[in-house]
């Protein structure tokens, strides 16, 4: 408590206390419906509620990534996981669990005990303030000449940890693949058209007359949404975003393409067989960045190595590079698990929702 | 002024998410998620000019992408399961509503 | 014609002020009609129509304080997309709501009983 609440309290404190309110709404509110489709919405809710807090704790980053994740990729994914399971809850018991409360109310009073001993916020003084964020605000500029510290801080000085993190998104998307298959065409599909190829074009016109609205917006806002994936992609050296972002949000357009006209035509545009494939190959770039780098004589994702006489330049051109691998990963897996989902269940009529 | 504007957007906030919690169709639900992400959307942008940061807006755009997705996406799947079509074992236990 | 200008930029603060407001306050009227109406029909109108014209109004207001600058442009693209998104939004909610066979309550407020007109028969 360094005089944090001597402070008078101005309009931000003000809009974050109602942020965290209605974030402790929400939670409380998850825990309690039984219907998992509104508590799949009231947790894309609350991701929107933290990104907006995020920031206002000046947090953009982070905010920025949950946008992408939270509210769009991981709503649609649970929806897709719940297609393969139960609608509501299961009704448990309405059991008094004693120890489990007096765990839990012992972690949280040691929570609590803990945030007296918290640096107030922004102050200049705390550790991570004074030591190494300071350190890395003053060599980020000169060493890799990239505005954003974020991306230079994730992609470069923390490269091991990115490359792991895109190692552990390659393993889930696996992990789907030997769980659910590996989304190819199902087999009852096969079947189902016995009508000759001539009906079933006449019958995909009419019905495609059901979503006209739906259709023209979406074909207008795909290119668009791809374009602005490319746009965190390159420009996350400047603002945020990075190849985390962009791959979520390429694979969210060409799930919103998957979502309207049907599975089978995403298919089509983006074969789950180039999908697999992506996946190897975004880790393959990530970690061919590093080899390069050790041919060239240096560490392992060192990227100064990459232009000798400018190093920044080569460490530009190393983030690039990473990022690009991580882009190509993760909108792979992301599309993996979608397939993998959604392929499990032959898909809606047009006239039917 | 924009002080102002941002507190009535979380005012409207508060209010659907009042409606998202009540219910009581799954379409109220659908709805209010929409239009809080709209509002979300405008908070954003106001509060990128209140903190004097424009990345906000990036984010809000983001936003504008992205809610639009999520709306689909839950009334697409909603009719996969109200229809049940097929392959899930459960069948429909809870379906009070 | 400078003359002109000049005092279109001495307005512009407070058109914009305006405009922020006025948007606000119908985004807000919006949230108390999804609130309070009585079925999902009308919520919808509430939520949708408003969403409409107080986002385009806070949008306004904003390009009109920040100028001709990249970030007025920006929102004048989350203008653009939300123009396109969200009427989009509404119309699928509604044909949803449609196809499952809700109803809209109709008569007056208090010749039925409260609660649902009718659930989705799914």
């Amino acid at each position: 408590m360094n005089g944090e609440f001597l402070t008078p309290i101005d309009a931000f404190t003000v809009i974050d206390l109602i942020f965290m309110s209605m974030l402790v709404v929400v939670g409380i509110a998850i825990v309690r419906l039984k219907d998992l489709f509104a508590v799949v919405m009231l947790s894309g809710v609350y991701s929107l509620v933290s990104a907006a807090w995020f920031v206002s704790l000046d947090a953009v980053d982070v905010a920025f990534t949950e946008a992408a994740v939270g509210a769009g990729i991981s709503t649609v994914l649970m929806l897709g996981a719940m297609l393969l399971t139960a609608r509501q809850a299961a009704p448990t018991k309405p059991a008094r669990h004693w120890v489990a409360l007096i765990v839990v109310c012992a972690t949280g009073a040691a929570l609590l005990y803990a945030t007296v001993d918290m640096p107030s916020f922004g102050d200049p003084l705390s550790a991570p303030n004074a030591y190494i964020g300071l350190e890395y605000l003053k060599r980020t500029g000169p060493e890799t000449g990239v505005p954003n510290v974020v991306s230079a801080v994730l992609a470069s000085y923390r490269g091991y940890d990115t490359f792991g993190e895109t190692t552990v998104i390659l393993t889930a998307g696996l992990g789907v693949v030997l769980i659910l298959g590996l989304g190819g065409p199902a087999i009852k599909r096969k079947k189902a058209p016995a009508k000759t190829k001539a009906a079933k074009a006449n019958q995909s016109k009419i019905l495609g007359a059901h979503h006209v609205v739906l259709r023209v917006i979406s074909k207008l806002m795909i290119p668009v949404i791809i374009i602005y994936g490319a746009y965190v992609q390159f420009h996350g050296d400047f603002g945020p975003g990075g190849g985390f972002q962009a791959g979520l949000i390429i694979a969210s357009a060409i799930i919103l393409y998957a979502l309207i006209y049907g599975i089978d035509a995403a298919k089509e545009a983006v074969p789950p067989s180039l999908v697999r494939l992506g996946a190897a190959l975004g880790v393959l770039i990530y970690g061919g960045v590093g080899v390069i780098n050790l041919l060239l004589g240096g560490n392992f994702l060192e990227y100064n190595i990459l232009n000798p006489t400018h190093p920044a330049h080569g460490q530009e051109l190393g983030i690039m590079f990473v990022e690009i691998g991580v882009l190509v990963t993760v909108a792979s897996v992301m599309l993996i698990i979608f397939y993998g989902f959604t392929s499990r269940q032959p898909d809606i009529k047009d006239k039917d929702w | 002024m924009i002080f102002a504007t941002s507190l009535l957007l979380m005012a409207s906030m508060s209010l659907m998410l009042v409606r998202l919690l009540r219910g009581p169709q799954l379409y109220d639900r659908v709805l209010a998620v929409n239009s809080f992400g709209t509002k979300t959307i405008l908070f954003l942008c106001v509060f990128a000019f209140l903190i004097g940061r424009s990345d906000a807006v990036d984010i809000a755009l983001l936003y504008a992408l992205m809610n639009f997705i999520a709306t689909i996406a839950i009334l697409k799947f909603f009719r996969y399961r109200a229809l049940d079509v097929a392959l899930s074992r459960t069948r429909r236990r809870g379906e009070a509503r | 014609m400078s003359d002109f200008l000049h005092i279109l930029d001495i307005l512009r603060p407070y058109v914009a002020g305006i405009a922020l407001l006025s948007g606000g306050v119908i985004v807000l009227i919006g949230a108390s009609g999804v609130l309070r109406l009585p079925d999902f029909y009308t919520r919808l109108h509430a939520a949708g129509v408003t969403d409409t014209l107080g986002t385009l109004l806070v949008l306004l207001g904003l390009i009109l304080l920040s100028g001709f600058t990249l970030l007025s442009g920006k929102l004048a693209l989350v203008g653009l997309f939300l123009l396109l998104t969200s009427p989009a939004a509404t119309h699928a909610v509604a044909n949803a709501a449609h196809k499952a066979g809700l109803k809209p309550r109709l008569g007056t407020v208090k010749s039925q009983a409260p609660g649902e007109a009718s659930g989705d028969p799914s």
